[in-house]
């Protein structure tokens, strides 16, 4: 009886979990370092230094921040809706880290190689909003529910855009399967074969919309610090503040993995002969997202912020338009020349 | 897909044309913008004839595509070509309105458009989520043209409230949709007729029978379910009035003719007591509610119920007979309602106002000899004085509710037919025995011209009735 | 009891709490919240029916577009809730009325309860192995169904059409960028050099 149970799911769902909480461990260790890489980039592109303080070149700068954050008291003004304004920051968090279930690092490296997995990280990726318009409202103070508007009319416009890149990448590979999306583009032309060189113009959209779905410079409006102080975020400190950053952050990194998972061959090797592909896979995926990374804190340190209505015109007039034609290009090259199958 | 496809899609093909159409019109007016309307406008009326001559050419022979979702036969082919006509004739008589009221929004035509192509689909649905798609496209176009004159109170709010009360009645169809589907496990008519057999027909089957139908008396606008039309009607402008008043009521008096035939055959006995009900309250309300109006629109509205009220008459026969009867009314009910509104919109005072009391009516037989005439031929023939078309209309719908054995309610017809002749007689007075207080201005050439080709029709029908009683009959056959 | 039965259990109940909650909760924004949680186990409930598509689809329609808008709403505007139940008892009579009709229904149908002669074998077939079930629900959407996804397009196309003309106004007086015009301003057309002498100004 016991040992069916442990068989049959008690033994699956320790795996389970055991396996989750590695991910998580690891993933809050990368971000660490993915934070200070983010300001050292940003320091460097405006001729300073950075962060050099804790730690050989300020190494530890990140984990610093974690205690003092930890540490600090957490303050909670008094006409706040105290428990919709403490939940706010954890669905934030919780969100983003749940994106990671299906994310293959990989060839079979994966917690949940689900059959839906690109629409699943698309769905948890459009509730992101939710923790920003909670802690926006329930602050129940002017700017933050600025930000809280802005960014859900941000990223519900930005996601459409997103979903149609999706589908275009889909339309190929025939799967929502992540694992199978990168199975897809191992060609024998290496990184010629991935889906970035086809769908040149879908990959730019997807890079440019995911700036603007995790509200990263130039479209961080939400918590535009000239106008807004700090968007939907005035109001917290200590560990809730936290919380968001760090779910900022996370969500970051996921869109990271799924650019390189969609547009550049996942763990695939970019030149498909040995040496490089005794390479494991996991080291070619995490240069992938550091890449990604390295551009999106590029265009921090390059791009002034964006007016609303330019964001506006930006993601309905410009975006959606081309993405959708690409989408019908796409299905029309696809049926009439059976490419992709 | 191949050209077999496209081959075995003919039948739907003037649902493609107004469908794709409206898109292309979509586009021309997103890229002209407002300026386009009169070119829209146009396209429109050459899209919906064009929709008509493809009916008119295509064979009757019955057809089922789409899964089953959608026949073709002569009964669709009937109403189809009705609802085109009516369409048709109501849009033309919008551009003059249009251009004077400084209403020229391209969407206008286009939402007309869409809103025929939904009654076409409603015409022809014979599974119940294509009958409701059908009715959702329809009215939801309908709630909007309601409206177009977003800057006018009246007009506002009449799509307001023909889009509350429309609402509600879809959410009835549906709930009456989704217990008939549970009860007899399809959606098909077809399928709904085999299980649904006499005698054993479930209580919650009638239970969503009634929902159904209580949903479909909203859309035609049947008592209890019509206060929203006096109100709809006066407020929305007076073309699109015209529209609701002849194609929208086609095409919902269809699908419940179908409904009933179709899905429910063997239960005649049980939906006959809902339509006689619904027939007898609406004859009777059409009949005395009408009296007191001063509005002519208003009037209409209530002269309108009292039409469906005879329609339903003809349904509750459940005979061959009786539905080739309500295709007759129909037809008529349609060219006399176009005539009378065509009317309503030459009623426009020196200095450009349009006014709609039926007292402005006054010794319009000495001002206008044309309109006067022909406004009192449709009121007599309203009423059901013989020889106008309206006489036979109403003759054979009692007609097929003797032969149906259902006497008294032939004899309540009779009745209300009677006291409702006091009120379009009343405008017969009106118009040719009371002082002239308003001249008119000249008639626009379209309305002059559908105001003479109504009058005729309605004059001379009893020279010709033959054609069309042998077409309603066999479209009338394709049912059974 | 198996991890599938246990997982039922918990997003039916909360699911079926949330939804109470929905009613229950006296601030508008708090049952927008719950409804969002209720969506979100009923995404669960298809999850475990093996209907993993429409769950996905499910969270990303209902709860990352629908929801977020509709929160939108009610967090702007500002709901007076003890003014919008004083006719409560006014319409109690007729809302009693609707309830208990729904009521009867409901008997009825749980009473004529019937299963289906083929139901047995259907919920054993339930999730094909063969094929997901994107590619499941794409055979029959654009085959059997095409009618009906293409009446549903054109149903969605309506309303887009109706909200713009019943809204959009173009207001006089406001000023809008024109990129094109901005991009194709010259120096010439943009600057103009004055000689201003001295002390008596333009």
């Amino acid at each position: 009886m016991l040992q069916e149970a442990w068989t049959s799911w008690l033994w699956p769902l320790l795996l389970m979990v055991l396996q989750s909480a590695l991910v998580l461990v690891l993933l809050l260790v990368f971000i660490a370092f993915y934070l200070l890489a983010d300001r050292k980039i940003w320091a460097a592109v405006q001729l300073r230094r950075g962060p050099n303080v804790v730690g050989p070149f300020g190494l530890f700068q990140s984990f610093a921040d974690l205690l003092k954050f930890v540490l600090k008291e957490p303050v909670i003004p008094s006409g706040a809706n105290k428990g919709v304004f403490l939940l706010a920051p954890l669905v934030t968090a919780v969100l983003a880290l749940a994106a990671w279930a299906v994310i293959p690092f990989q060839e079979g490296w994966v917690i949940a190689d689900i059959n839906v997995g690109v629409l699943y990280i698309f769905a948890i990726s459009s509730l992101g909003v939710y923790g920003i318009i909670m802690g926006g409202w329930s602050s129940n103070s002017k700017y933050p529910f600025l930000g809280a508007l802005r960014s859900a009319a941000q990223m519900v416009s930005y996601e459409v855009s997103l979903g149609f890149v999706i589908i275009s990448v889909l339309l190929i590979v025939g799967s929502l399967n992540l694992s199978d999306i990168v199975r897809a583009q191992d060609t024998p032309y290496g990184a010629l074969g991935w889906y970035w060189l086809p769908l040149f113009p879908m990959f730019v959209i997807f890079f440019i919309s995911a700036l603007a779905e995790t509200n990263r410079p130039p479209f961080d409006l939400p918590e535009a610090e000239s106008e807004l102080v700090a968007g939907f975020a005035v109001e917290y400190s200590s560990t809730p503040y936290l919380l968001f950053m760090l779910g900022e952050y996370v969500a970051i990194m996921g869109m990271c993995s799924l650019t390189a998972i969609l547009f550049m061959g996942g763990w695939l090797s970019p030149i498909p002969f040995a040496p490089f592909t005794w390479v494991p896979g996991v080291i070619w995926f995490l240069l992938k997202v550091s890449l990604v990374f390295f551009m999106i804190a590029m265009v921090k340190a390059f791009v002034p912020r964006y007016r609303y209505d330019q964001l506006m015109r930006l993601g309905w007039k410009v975006f959606l338009p081309i993405s959708l034609a690409m989408v019908v290009i796409t299905a029309a090259v696809l049926h009439f020349t059976g490419w992709g199958a | 897909m191949n050209g077999q496809f496209f081959a075995d899609l003919a039948p739907a093909l003037p649902e493609m044309l107004l469908a794709g159409g409206a898109l292309l019109m979509v586009l021309v007016g997103a890229i002209g913008g407002d300026r386009s309307s009169g070119l829209i406008n146009v396209l429109a009326a050459i899209l919906l004839l064009a929709a008509g001559a493809a009916l008119v050419t295509a064979s009757p022979e019955t057809k089922v595509l789409f899964n089953g979702a959608f026949t073709w036969d002569a009964y669709a082919r009937f109403l189809k070509v009705l609802v085109i006509g009516g369409a048709l004739i109501a849009l033309i008589m919008s551009f003059d309105y249009l251009r004077h009221e400084k209403l020229q929004r391209f969407e206008y035509a286009i939402l007309v458009v869409l809103s025929t192509t939904g009654m076409l689909i409603m015409i022809s649905a014979s599974d119940l989520i294509a009958l409701y798609l059908g009715f959702e496209l329809q009215s939801l176009a309908l709630y909007v043209i309601a409206a177009i004159h977003r800057d006018n109170l009246r007009s506002t709010e009449a799509g307001l409230k023909y889009f509350v009360l429309g609402a509600l009645s879809s959410g009835m169809l549906l709930y009456g949709c989704s217990l008939i589907y549970g009860y007899a496990g399809t959606i098909s008519f077809a399928g709904i007729a085999q299980s649904v057999q006499a005698g054993n027909a479930p209580t919650g089957l009638i239970f969503g029978l009634v929902f159904l139908f209580a949903g479909l008396a909203f859309k035609v606008s049947a008592v209890p379910f019509h206060m929203w039309t006096p109100d709809v009607y006066e407020g929305a402008p007076t073309p699109v009035t015209a529209f609701f008043a002849a194609a929208p009521k086609v095409a919902a008096m269809s699908v419940f003719v179908r409904v009933a035939i179709d899905a429910f055959p063997n239960i005649l006995d049980q939906w006959r007591q809902i339509i006689v009900f619904i027939s007898i309250a609406s004859m009777m309300l059409g009949a005395f509610a009408a009296i007191g109006q001063s509005n002519i629109k208003r009037l209409l509205a209530y002269s309108s119920i009292g039409n469906v009220g005879y329609i339903l008459v003809g349904l509750s026969a459940g005979t061959s007979n009786g539905v080739q009867s309500v295709l007759i009314y129909l037809t008529v009910y349609v060219i006399m309602t176009l005539g009378c509104f065509a009317v309503v919109l030459c009623m426009r005072t020196k200095d450009g106002r349009l006014v709609e009391n039926v007292d402005d009516l006054a010794g319009l037989a000495r001002t206008q000899p044309l309109m006067g005439f022909v406004m009192a031929m449709m009121m007599f023939s309203l009423a059901g004085i013989p020889p106008l078309a309206g006489f036979f209309a109403k003759f054979y719908v009692f007609l097929a509710a003797i032969e149906a054995q259902l006497y008294w309610l032939a004899v309540i017809g009779v009745v209300t037919s009677v006291v409702g002749a006091f009120y379009y007689l009343r405008i017969v007075k009106i118009i040719y025995f009371d002082e002239a207080t308003i001249e008119f201005q000249r008639m626009p050439f379209e309305l002059k011209a559908i105001i003479a080709l109504t009058g005729a029709f309605v004059l001379f029908y009893f020279i010709f009735p033959a054609p069309m009683v042998a077409v309603a009959g066999a479209a009338a056959n394709s049912l059974f | 009891m198996t991890l599938a039965s246990a997982f039922f259990y918990l997003f039916a109940g909360i699911a079926v709490a949330s939804a109470f909650m929905v009613i229950a909760a006296k601030n508008p924004v708090h049952s927008v919240l719950y409804l969002i949680l209720a969506f979100f186990n009923a995404a669960g409930l298809f999850l475990l029916l093996g209907a993993e598509f429409l769950a996905m689809i499910l969270v990303v329609v209902y709860v990352g577009a629908v929801a977020v808008l509709f929160l939108f709403v009610v967090m702007m505007l500002d709901v007076d809730f003890a003014e919008l139940r004083e006719g409560f008892l006014q319409y109690l009579p007729i809302g009693g009325l609707v309830g208990i009709i729904v009521l009867v229904e409901l008997v009825l149908v749980v009473g004529s309860w019937a299963v289906a002669p083929s139901a047995p074998q259907a919920i054993a077939e339930r999730t094909p192995t063969d094929i997901t079930n994107a590619e499941a629900l794409g055979r029959v959407l654009y085959t059997d169904y095409l009618l009906f996804f293409q009446l549903s397009g054109l149903i969605l196309l309506v309303a887009m059409i109706g909200a713009i003309v019943l809204t959009l106004r173009h207001k006089e007086g406001v000023k809008r960028q024109n990129i094109a015009a901005q991009v194709a301003r010259t120096k010439a057309a943009g600057l103009s050099l004055h000689d201003v002498k001295p002390g008596q100004g333009l």
